[in-house]
């Protein structure tokens, strides 16, 4: 898994209320959710976010309620990665499950800025940002976690019997 | 091998002698929860899995209380997907307008959770029913769909943080100010991915409805779940509401914890967590001067009988402050009838407060109550985010039924044992 994009950059303690208010969460559909991502706590994010960018953040990113509607929003914005010095616990397994690449790497986090252009090889564990030319290592995940990736997330992983 | 509590029922549902933290395992499910916002996406992934039928009809359940009674017509749309599913799938647990509560509220009431259970539901205060002894924690819709086609969940086994309470909560102090306690002491990430296990003496003093609202708040400090050792009031409280068989489960003796935490129930204060973050904690005589615009009483974390009873006991003979919106939300159909019965719902009503119907409503931004720029809120919810009532400036203060009572009647954060002097 290799992604190369422009990196979107906020702090920390980024929840599930500022990605997606809960007053759109009275509908599921996908492109309606993304128009009004990250609305409450950057409005500039709908203009600038292109396809293939790389959201950034800082500690306990996703904190907050269980809504899948927050991972599907930053999705369908385009954002094809998310790099946080930590993740909330629920959006990180609703993040795999619904086939949002992140990866928790701090190192990375703190240094990589806004702007930025950054490579990232998640099979390797290799973050490289090419506007610095700075490296980070990541950890690799579970097998387990490779496989629901690999099935691309988890209903796919059940219709394909790595789950009983 | 040594376990926690929470490792110990991870185990059983696994069908392993011994789980360690850090470990992957696929567990059982006693319990698959989900309301009207989640519900619709999980529809939608379960109808992609190809299966026909739910694992267990008497098992899935779901509850319509976030933006019911509907909202708007998207609400209404929502609404209407879950009860065609559940009534197609003849779900035996489905509860709409005139059955329905809020959710973590209503589970236990029904007695539909037991100690020794593995509960997952796609709502993120799940891990409410950890006060009865059992597995429970918030999940997304995917992992909701996934529950109700295979009966199963995937799940890292968690470390855990051992809370030891001793001595006894004085007057006015709940188990809401327990939480707010823990959580600025520990910050919104300080038990990341972790249990937190609530153990000691203590315990015997905090009731069931104390109990609940601590472990709804597990989530606040980033905990996969919270838990109490099950004592006789949990016994008492489940054995009036469930047939089914309880296995309480304790932690060994020399299970590893990654800390060990000390709590003195007698030394903690009323507390009120400051915007935008729960860990946000000044104790009541810190506070200082906040003048608010609106009181909230109820959500999942404050909305038992026991809170709106505190409550009354503040609000009762006397007049809400002129410039104060309070709205009190019994959080189940039953807490709401004994309400009534008892005068509670008199009280209110005649001190210039309203009464709703269960709801999660405004504690999520909903509606029943929404903020304009710059406005206060004193409520007993749970969050405190930006625009997590309303409006982005607007601005939510978490604290107990009292403080929040004592607040609309006062028309600023208030002691309650203050405005009882008067």
């Amino acid at each position: 898994m290799k992604y190369t994009g422009k990196v979107i950059k906020y702090g920390d303690n980024v929840d599930t209320d500022v990605i997606i208010p809960a007053r759109y969460l009275n509908t599921s559909d996908k492109k309606e959710l993304a128009s009004h991502c990250m609305e409450d706590l950057d409005k500039t994010f709908r203009d600038r976010v292109e396809g293939g960018d790389i959201m950034v953040a800082g500690f306990n990113f996703g904190c907050g309620s269980s809504r899948e509607h927050a991972p599907i929003a930053i999705k369908e914005s385009g954002i094809s990665l998310v790099i946080a010095k930590s993740f909330a616990r629920i959006f990180y397994r609703n993040s795999i499950n619904i086939g949002l690449a992140i990866v928790e790497c701090p190192d990375a986090a703190e240094a990589i800025m806004d702007g930025h252009t950054v490579e990232a090889d998640l099979d390797n564990g290799v973050i490289y940002d090419k506007t610095t030319g700075e490296s980070f290592k990541t950890q690799p995940f579970p097998a387990f976690i490779q496989k629901i990736i690999e099935n691309g997330g988890l209903v796919e992983s059940i219709r394909n019997g790595d789950i009983k | 091998m040594s376990m926690t509590m929470t490792q110990k029922i991870l185990a059983a549902h696994a069908g392993k002698e011994s789980v360690s933290a850090g470990e992957l395992i696929l567990v059982d499910l006693d319990r698959v929860l989900g309301n009207d916002i989640t519900s619709p996406v999980a529809i939608k992934e379960f109808e992609k899995i190809g299966v026909k039928e739910v694992y267990d009809r008497e098992k899935v359940t779901m509850v319509m209380d976030h933006f019911a009674p509907n909202k708007d017509i998207k609400a209404a749309v929502q609404c209407k997907m879950c009860r065609d599913f559940c009534n197609e799938k003849d779900i035996v647990h489905f509860y709409d307008v005139g059955r329905m509560g809020i959710e973590h509220a209503l589970l236990p009431e029904k007695g539909l959770v037991v100690p020794g259970d593995v509960v997952i539901g796609a709502d993120s205060h799940t891990c409410t029913y950890g006060a009865l002894g059992a597995f429970s924690t918030g999940v997304g819709s995917t992992d909701m769909a996934c529950g109700m086609a295979t009966g199963k969940a995937w799940f890292k086994v968690p470390s855990a943080i051992k809370f030891v309470l001793t001595g006894k909560l004085n007057r006015f102090v709940s188990g809401k100010d327990v939480i707010l306690h823990i959580i600025g002491k520990i910050g919104v990430d300080g038990a990341l991915y972790k249990s937190m296990e609530f153990v000691g003496e203590g315990v015997s003093e905090l009731s069931v409805f104390d109990r609940l609202t601590i472990c709804n708040m597990a989530i606040e400090a980033g905990a996969k779940n919270g838990i109490f050792e099950v004592d006789e009031k949990t016994v008492e409280y489940v054995k009036e509401r469930s047939d089914r068989k309880i296995v309480a489960y304790k932690a060994d003796e020399d299970a590893e914890y990654d800390e060990v935490i000390e709590i003195n129930l007698s030394e903690i204060k009323s507390t009120v967590a400051f915007p935008h973050l729960p860990e946000n904690t000044k104790t009541i005589d810190e506070v200082g001067d906040i003048v608010i615009d609106q009181v909230v009483i109820g959500s999942c974390t404050n909305g038992h009988y026991k809170d709106l009873e505190e409550a009354a006991s503040i609000i009762k003979g006397r007049r809400v402050a002129k410039n104060v919106r309070a709205i009190i939300i019994p959080a189940t159909q039953d807490i709401y009838l004994k309400a009534l019965e008892n005068g509670l719902l008199k009280a209110f009503v005649e001190a210039g407060c309203v009464v709703s119907t269960p709801t999660c409503g405004p504690c999520l931004g909903g509606y029943m109550g929404i903020l304009a720029a710059g406005e206060r809120a004193v409520a007993t919810t749970n969050r405190n985010f930006v625009g997590r009532m309303g409006e982005v400036t607007s601005e939510v203060y978490l604290a107990s039924p009292a403080v929040a009572a004592a607040s609309a009647i006062a028309g600023k954060i208030a002691d309650p044992c203050e405005i009882v002097k008067e």
